[in-house]
């Protein structure tokens, strides 16, 4: 199955989405990443039982905190499929890069570039 | 436990706009385990801000340190050497860190991160819930270690009030009938006898009626 899907996404391997933290999907933004997203289990079929029912939530508090302070909350974005799903791996990865360019760039690292220059 | 709330970014954002550089103090005690100023929240707050006023295209340092206790000399001591290089101190610990920080470091501004809501339970993962007001004449032996100050509404003394209806209290919200639960309780033990004793007048002058409080212990005073 070679599928093919945008090579300006960086995976990051988590044991499960319960491991992610708001602070980590802040962090991601501070660092100038455009978009966040991240793929969980199935609900309701969680090998940790709510692992990807903990993630949901803080994805929602990562995109209020988001909002508030100006860089848009719709970057970041939690997508639930089984890992038998690559077709919809690939089809979700075109989806959010297109979804993140129209949306332009991480407004912080446009400000960082213009300090620099 | 001391239980606290995170207040919104948008009021913290309003104190420390004017500042140039600003430490953000956590607290690992009571407010880590009510996920309000433990080190994870001190470092969501700290990245939201930074992003938040580089995003605006002002320049404000905003550092981070999670300390012990925000309620003893020892850990507050900790900070001393780096205080003076900030203008502002934003403490996520409860009230008591917010006021010992700011007596201490007496020409720095502290300001608090959280509000201090009241002493009481983890129920749940995300609900914390009040046991005790701190009145300073405990009377929990009474009352099958029920509190009616805490849990009563109308902090009666003396069984429930006509608002009690099917164990709960009249002011709504799912809030259980203090005494429901002491009759229950004293029922369990085989005590009810108790709940005929008339308790007789407190003496509110031990809560914050009689002013601001202390207790000093000779035996172990320095």
């Amino acid at each position: 199955m070679r599928l093919r899907y945008p090579d300006s996404i960086r995976i990051i391997r988590l044991p499960c989405t319960g491991k992610v933290d708001v602070g980590y999907l802040l962090r991601a933004f501070e660092k100038g990443a455009d978009g966040v997203y991240v793929v969980g289990c199935m609900e309701g079929d969680c090998r940790y039982n709510r692992g990807n029912l903990r993630a949901k939530k803080r994805v929602a508090e990562a995109r209020r905190i988001l909002d508030i302070v100006g860089i848009g909350g719709d970057r970041v974005q939690m997508f639930n499929l089984s890992s038998a799903e690559g077709p919809k791996f690939a089809q979700i990865a075109v989806d959010m890069t297109e979804k993140i360019k129209a949306m332009g760039p991480n407004p912080l690292k446009l400000k960082k570039m213009k300090k620099a220059a | 436990m001391i239980v606290a709330e995170r207040k919104s970014i948008e009021e913290i954002i309003e104190y420390i706009k004017d500042r140039d550089k600003v430490l953000i103090v956590g607290c690992n005690e009571c407010v880590t385990v009510c996920e309000a100023g433990g080190k994870k929240e001190v470092g969501v707050l700290a990245s939201a801000l930074r992003m938040y006023f580089m995003n605006q295209g002002k320049e404000i340092k905003i550092d981070e340190v999670t300390m012990e206790r925000q309620c003893d000399h020892e850990y507050l001591e900790e900070i001393r050497n780096i205080v003076d290089q900030y203008q502002a101190i934003v403490s996520l610990a409860c009230g008591v860190g917010v006021q010992f920080m700011s007596e201490k470091y007496f020409k720095t501004q502290v300001y608090p991160g959280v509000n201090t809501c009241f002493m009481g339970v983890t129920e749940e993962r995300g609900v914390w819930s009040e046991r005790c007001q701190g009145c300073g004449q405990c009377i929990l032996a009474t009352t099958g270690g029920i509190c009616p100050v805490s849990r009563c509404a109308k902090r009666l003394l003396n069984g429930p009030c006509g608002g009690s209806s099917k164990g709960m209290c009249e002011i709504g919200g799912e809030v259980p009938c203090a005494w429901q639960i002491i009759i229950d309780k004293l029922t369990a033990l085989g005590r009810l006898d108790d709940y005929e004793k008339l308790a007789p007048i407190k003496d509110w002058s031990k809560e914050r009626a009689g002013g601001p409080r202390k207790v000093v212990r000779e035996d172990v005073r320095q």
